[in-house]
């Protein structure tokens, strides 16, 4: 059995012109006006933005290891349901993902659930301790085909490791993804250090500690003539430092958290400690420098970063707590509200930054296509004109620590096609069961 | 009031009441019976999860006095890796039908997490969290320089006016940050002394003038008080300063400062002193000093504040 052929009717592209798509099998077939297919599931579109799927570029999955705090299978349908159809699984998993091994594990187990396209990032060093590099030429040639290598959660803060593995990733088209964060002006670090770490008393993570190591590596890939990425941008020097590296033809592209452009360091104020996050949440002057840099494209790309953990790590004080949020769910929500609601970015800019420009610099052939007859049909269906106080019910994710409960965002995903199929449909999940049997047919071809 | 967390969320009407009460309570202090049935009945637990016998001891006379019941607890672990998380503990205690919580932690901002949590009802004291406030020793602190200054006419004022030098690690004090905002909210004029390094790199947008220089600052505003406090030696590995003796130097009221100081300027430290380091024997045995008066006070404030979130009553009653 084959997918059954599925018909999207009247959806607005992202360059506003409104037409009907067509999918048999695993593909786009036809867009246009006026479709028809006998026996097609049929879904009415009307008011709906059509866009390509989702691309994270920064997903925590946390399997294998941390399986009480999220899954393959449960963090894919918390992709499918913010839209996503492919995430890039980060490397700090127990094992760490630095051989061959973990990310074929990781690859297939992503191949099983059939949610998403999982691509592994591999770790640039073994254990992620910044000593040794891991095996980046066998995760590269591994079924995984990793071309996305980083340490994410620790800066890779040798220089001489950070040269190296610029340098030895054009073996094969790689790129360093780099958490930007000097661990010495960084000890113990709680939360922004600014007015409001001051006074909460909490360690301050300077921005400078994430835009020295920023400057270190635009010139470091600059001088081998490397790719790099830098992860979660979260300062207004940072911005700065980018835009520099960029008029000078270095080969950089960065990425921008949704919760870095909608919410502020004040937010520590309630010690509430799901604010607690890994770089910290910002100055309001950070948000906005971050937005310009977003619309103006020296930021490439939105990723979300997800963070999944368990209610005991985030349910204390704040020093004991856990970095981080889940963020698949609410992302698109979030660009919408502070990027496309503001005038910002258009639609086909957010098809841009949240799926053309992550898949290509994570290599995703298949990923991040303008929706055309012919391409692999990944997409979904946006609601623009949804609003809702985001709560508890909008998570897919095992873990519940997401910072927007209680925040008003608009648009909202309806549905979400992955390889043809549907993995989600009327604001809701498809059954688990359901979307393994329509992937195991498109794994069977 | 239903809890007392921070300086910062205190009106003047209510720090000036607090310090009130803590007269009458001082009153209750000098009689020979020093002991009084409000809180008779009720149970309060200190809850340390950091070390800290003076506080506890003097939050535990300031509850025997006021004829509650008393557990101390000392927690060793506080976080979910070392042992029994916050929550767990809370809600233990919660169910023994504690009536108040005195808690001490190492992490700031843990009392106001305990207080807003729901795992318990009950009104929380901060007894100092992390580097974040000490709320009870700004009131005793202000309550010892209102004595100093109006003697049996302190009730009802404020510290309008009063010219207050904190020296020291602002950075790491909880006592510096509950002693600015109280200090302020009560009218004084604060000015800060310390090592660029250990003053947050925010400070200016607190309200007070900051200085380098210590002696620059004595002489240039001959301050009715000067808070010293206590510096950590261990902060000299992490190149804070370089040694004792720069630091002493540079920022300890040594003999030769004290003496430069005004006959009435008041010479406060919150305990325990490292003499011979940040102060000097001479201004710490000092009559200018109020280092026992502080100790001494700290009881009848602590006693206030648990008279406030306890009874909810504005005015002690002498029945």
């Amino acid at each position: 059995m084959t997918n059954p052929t599925l018909l999207v009717q009247g959806a607005t592209l992202p360059d506003g012109v409104q037409a009907d798509i067509l999918i048999e099998g695993t593909q786009i077939r036809e867009v246009g006006t006026g479709l028809s297919s006998a026996g097609a599931h049929t879904i009415d579109a009307r008011g709906l933005i059509a866009l390509p799927g989702l691309v994270d570029l920064h997903t925590h999955l946390r399997e294998p290891g941390f399986e009480q705090s999220e899954t393959v299978l449960t963090g894919t349908q918390a992709a499918a349901l913010g839209g996503f159809t492919s995430v890039f699984a980060m490397a700090n998993t127990q094992p760490v993902a630095d051989t061959a091994g973990v990310v074929e594990q990781v690859l297939r187990l992503g191949d099983e659930a059939g949610y998403a396209t999982v691509r592994p990032i591999g770790a640039v060093t073994q254990g992620l301790e910044g000593k040794q590099l891991a095996e980046l030429g066998a995760m590269a040639h591994s079924r995984a085909q990793v071309r996305v290598f980083s340490d994410d959660g620790k800066c890779v803060s040798d220089p001489l490791i950070m040269r190296r593995a610029l340098e030895y990733v054009k073996t094969f088209g790689g790129v360093i993804a780099q958490h930007a964060q000097e661990p010495r002006l960084t000890i113990d670090a709680q939360m922004n250090e600014g007015e409001v770490s001051a006074r909460l008393g909490l360690a301050g993570w300077p921005a400078v500690a994430e835009e020295s190591i920023i400057a270190r590596d635009v010139l470091l890939a600059e001088h081998v003539g490397s790719r790099l990425h830098i992860c979660h941008l979260s300062t207004a020097g940072s911005v700065d430092v980018i835009r520099w590296a960029k008029k000078r033809g270095i080969n950089v592209t960065a990425e921008v958290t949704p919760h870095h452009l909608l919410l502020t360091d004040e937010r520590a104020e309630s010690y509430d400690a799901r604010f607690k996050v890994n770089p910290p949440l910002r100055r309001s002057e950070d948000v906005m420098a971050l937005r310009e840099a977003l619309a103006d494209g020296t930021i490439d790309i939105v990723a979300t970063d997800h963070a999944p953990h368990p209610v005991e790590s985030k349910e204390c004080e704040w020093g004991a707590a856990a970095f981080g949020m889940v963020g698949l769910e609410s992302a698109l929500a979030v660009v919408q509200t502070t990027m496309v609601d503001t005038g910002l970015l258009g639609w086909s800019d957010v098809a841009r930054v949240l799926s053309e420009t992550p898949a290509r610099i994570g290599g995703l052939s298949s990923h991040g296509h303008k929706i055309a007859p012919g391409i692999q049909a990944e997409l979904v269906l946006v609601d623009p004109s949804a609003q809702r106080t985001f709560g508890v019910q909008d998570l897919a994710s095992l873990s519940h620590n997401s910072p927007y409960f209680g925040i008003d965002l608009s648009g909202q995903v309806v549905a979400t096609i992955h390889q043809g199929y549907l993995t989600a449909e009327n604001r809701s999940l498809i059954h688990a069961e359901e979307v393994a049997v329509r992937a195991l047919e498109v794994l069977r071809g | 009031m239903k809890h007392l967390l921070s300086t910062r969320d205190l009106s003047r009407d209510e720090a000036i009441q607090l310090l009130d009460i803590a007269e009458d309570m001082a009153a209750v202090n000098e009689r020979e019976v020093k002991k009084l049935p409000a809180l008779r009945g009720k149970t309060v637990v200190n809850l340390f999860f950091e070390d800290s016998t003076r506080t506890r001891i003097s939050f535990e006379a300031a509850e025997k006095r006021l004829s509650a019941d008393v557990i101390n607890f000392a927690a060793k672990g506080s976080s979910v890796s070392k042992g029994e998380s916050l929550k767990d503990t809370t809600q233990t205690l919660a169910a023994m039908g504690v009536d108040a919580v005195v808690i001490r932690h190492g992490a700031s901002g843990a009392p106001q997490v305990l207080a807003h949590s729901g795992w318990i009802d009950a009104p929380v004291i901060n007894a100092g969290d992390g580097t974040h406030e000490h709320p009870t020793q700004a009131l005793l602190d202000a309550f010892t320089m209102r004595r100093r200054l109006h003697g049996a006419g302190s009730r009802g004022k404020g510290l309008d006016g009063v010219s207050v030098t904190i020296v020291g690690d602002i950075l790491h004090s909880r006592v510096a940050r509950s002693n600015v905002w109280l200090l302020r909210t009560l009218g004084a004029r604060v000015q800060l002394v310390s090592s660029p390094t250990l003053l947050p790199s925010a400070v200016d947008s607190w309200p007070v003038t900051v200085s380098y220089d210590l002696d620059e600052a004595l002489a240039s505003t001959a301050p009715d008080v000067v808070m010293m406090l206590r510096i950590q030696q261990e902060r000299m590995k992490d190149a804070f300063f370089p040694n004792e003796r720069e630091y002493s130097n540079l920022w300890g009221l040594t003999a030769e400062r004290f003496l430069s100081l005004p006959a009435q300027t008041m010479v406060m430290h919150p305990g325990p002193m490292n003499r011979g380091l940040e102060i000097s024997s001479l201004a710490a045995d000092s009559p200018q000093s109020t280092v026992l008066e502080q100790v001494a006070n700290g009881v009848s404030v602590r006693m206030a504040a648990l008279y406030m979130v306890l009874t909810g009553e504005r005015e002690v009653s002498h029945d």
